[in-house]
């Protein structure tokens, strides 16, 4: 039953990431999703200084509001700064990071925060803590819970809105001309990364958040050209990623965090290399008639 | 405070001597390397390959049984030019972006390292506690043989740009040109992501996986806002960073519950944010305060115009004008109105008398001016460009701002002196 719940978890994940991870690639914006998975952690610290939850809603609406306020720092220095994107990426999570570690340091007297919970465990990086990978205490169901609610709002908003999100990943400058405003569906959709991001470390920690943001989509995109088709694929990729990376972790004993972003990472690997051979020896199609 | 200050900066404890001294080495070093990956636009690249150092320190202990940190680093070494490496393939033999392949790289290296890691502490292996610190970073409690390591470390990083610096400014500003006479530029690249890597591999272990990208990257950022010259840069990176070091350092010496690491970004991390606001030339708020000076001054010429064009209807030009009247000349924003008749009273371009104002004889020849130019303008477009009299109007509202006295003479040379312009207004001259 473990496994299943476990599977089941990692499997949600993979497909909440899949869904928004296609639309960050084509926006060329994958690194602020990393961004934004380490720039939650002084949200994280402040929601538990103010006794919440870390499965209650405020904890997800605070997420969404951390990540708006990390996308918006990003375009601010960007944009005011003249500063360049991957340098304004690295300058601002690393410092909202450093201000989540600071925070936890101070504050670890406090009963509600525990510095290897939050640093050492499964916020900052990914669940190395043996305590998780014996399963069931911590992959309980009050993660698939959280998890569904939030594939729920993932699905409520991009369902109705999938015209919108669509032009503007591809052609800002037309959807702009059309009356869709593009800031709009870009805080939007960054909203969800940073609600995704909160409910999912605590079963499988922000690098393998990220790691099935960017990992699955990307695999997706070698081999097709169609949003939805891409889209589908990534959950596919993702879920497989999920199930395998249970069993490895399982049979050699190591974290399935770890293990289900190593499956993610060798199954890009084999689609890349599978077209990396098909380019490499095109289908040789009938010559022309000349006549 | 003043004896933890002075007990601080004597250095007369070891222990406070190897953290000073261990930051601020690691501090520049990274600097240093980081201001070459910042102007290569390859800011990012510190943070894959702190990731990726993970597996690497995995696989030399599977490897070799022991904590060596020799042979860890040059486990780190290789993983972290192979995810370089991999990074480079995806992104120049599949239509994946350089932002994904940065993502891919980092997560899945990273993920295979925590697989690892975990593997060999569930072994049951003694030795290998303290793995981790190359996780989270140990700043507090550097001693003196890592000491020597940082050392060594920076010494080699700063004696490779000392001597390529020419090669990696070719590099990273014009890498065709560097080509074109004889750099070798691959080799130089090699070389600069080596010491990249070094400079990582050897960091991490003070300020940890996610900080270390904030070691590269912040300081040069920077130092960007405040210099164009790449030697500035480079110093002025450099003693962000040392600054930082220090501080870092003294701040968890006087509270030994803050980590160090963490603190030296945060300096970092408020050095950058000031220069991002208020460094000279490039700061936001500097060029917020140029853009509303250029504003404030387009707003008085114009309202000096309106004066000036009532003036030309009523044939008199010093006569009192009330707002309604020079509203009615040209539309301006209600709070700019006011703002800039009190600017344009205060510097004695105009006087109010009982709510009416009017021209003095500096305003008078300023309004002048601007109309001058203006026509004068027009005039030049319609008669050299051969633009239509009807579209020359907005571009001489633009230009009539910037003229120099200069340039205002070599037209009216050109022009010989007209009378008037394309729409048969009087020029008027002094």
């Amino acid at each position: 039953m473990n496994d299943l719940i476990i599977i089941v978890t990692g499997s949600l994940v993979a497909i909440c990431c899949g869904i928004l991870g296609c639309f960050l690639i084509l926006r060329k914006m994958a690194m602020v999703s990393d961004a934004i998975s380490h720039a939650v952690l002084p949200g994280i610290v402040i929601a538990f200084m103010l006794g919440s939850d870390l499965d209650s809603i405020w904890m997800l609406v605070g997420a969404g509001l951390v990540g708006v306020f990390t996308t918006f720092l990003i375009e601010f220095f960007h944009r005011q700064g003249k500063l360049q994107t991957d340098a304004s990426i690295g300058v601002t999570f690393t410092w909202l990071f450093a201000i989540g570690v600071i925070m936890v340091s101070y504050y670890a007297g406090d009963a509600h925060i525990d510095q290897d919970c939050v640093l050492y465990g499964e916020i900052a990086y990914v669940p190395i803590d043996p305590i998780i990978t014996d399963s069931g205490s911590v992959l309980g169901p009050k993660a698939l819970i959280v998890l569904s609610i939030v594939l729920l709002v993932i699905l409520a908003v991009i369902l109705p809105f999938y015209k919108e999100f669509f032009l503007t990943s591809f052609d800002p400058a037309y959807a702009a001309a059309i009356g869709i405003s593009a800031t709009i569906w870009h805080y939007l959709l960054m909203s969800l990364v940073s609600i995704t991001t909160v409910a999912s470390f605590e079963s499988v920690g922000a690098i393998l958040v990220v790691a099935f943001l960017i990992v699955p989509p990307a695999t997706a995109y070698l081999i097709t050209t169609r949003l939805h088709h891409m889209i589908g694929l990534s959950c596919v990729f993702g879920i497989l990623a999920a199930i395998l990376g249970y069993y490895i972790a399982y049979w050699i004993d190591g974290s399935i965090a770890g293990a289900m972003a190593t499956v993610a990472g060798l199954n890009f690997g084999f689609v890349f290399g599978w077209t990396q051979i098909k380019k490499a020896r095109p289908v040789t199609s009938p010559p022309i008639s000349q006549d | 405070m003043k004896e933890v200050f002075i007990e601080f900066f004597g250095m007369q404890n070891p222990n406070v001597r190897y953290v000073v001294l261990g930051s601020v080495l690691l501090s520049i070093s990274s600097a240093i390397v980081g201001c070459f990956t910042f102007l290569k636009k390859k800011a990012l690249v510190g943070d894959v390959v702190s990731h990726a150092v993970l597996p690497g320190i995995c696989l030399s202990f599977i490897v070799t049984g022991t904590k060596d940190p020799f042979m860890l680093i040059i486990g780190a070494f290789i993983t972290g030019w192979l995810s370089i490496l991999v990074m480079d393939y995806i992104v120049q033999n599949s239509k994946i972006k350089e932002d994904t392949a940065t993502g891919l790289a980092l997560s899945v290296f990273f993920g295979i390292g925590i697989l690892l890691l975990t593997v060999i502490q569930h072994s049951g292996n003694a030795a290998q506690s303290g793995l981790d610190s190359f996780l989270f970073g140990k700043a507090a409690a550097l001693i003196g043989k890592d000491l020597l390591a940082f050392g060594l470390i920076a010494i080699v990083i700063l004696a490779t740009v000392f001597l390529f610096y020419k090669e990696f400014k070719l590099i990273c500003f014009d890498p065709d040109y560097a080509e074109a006479i004889g750099v070798p530029v691959k080799k130089m690249e090699m070389l600069l992501t080596s010491i990249t890597v070094m400079a990582v591999v050897t960091g991490i272990q003070a300020v940890g996986v996610v900080l270390m990208a904030a070691m590269l990257i912040t300081p040069a950022a920077a130092a960007r806002f405040w210099s164009d010259r790449l030697s500035f840069m480079l110093v002025l990176a450099s003693i962000f960073a040392a600054l930082s070091g220090v501080s870092g350092a003294f701040i968890s010496y006087t509270t030994p519950s803050m980590p160090t690491g963490p603190w030296i970004v945060m300096v970092l991390s408020l050095i950058a944010v000031f220069s991002f606001f208020f460094a000279p030339g490039k700061g936001i708020i500097i060029k917020l305060l140029k853009r509303r000076k250029i504003q404030m001054q387009l707003l008085e010429e114009n309202l000096l115009k309106s004066f000036y064009k009532i003036g030309e209807i009523t044939e008199d030009f010093k006569a009192a004008r009330s707002n309604a009247e020079l509203k009615e000349v040209r539309r301006f924003s209600s709070g700019q109105f006011r703002e800039g008749l009190n600017r344009l009273a205060k510097q004695g371009f105009i006087k109010r008398n009982n709510g009416t104002w009017s021209l003095t004889a500096e305003g008078l020849q300023k309004g002048r001016r601007v109309v001058r130019l203006h026509r004068l303008w027009e005039l030049y477009l319609t008669k050299y460009l051969r633009i239509a009299p009807d579209h020359v109007h907005e571009d001489a509202e633009t230009i009539e701002h910037v003229i120099t006295p200069e340039l205002e003479a070599r037209l009216e040379k050109l022009l010989e002196y007209p009378d008037e312009d394309p729409h048969s207004s009087n020029i008027p001259y002094n």
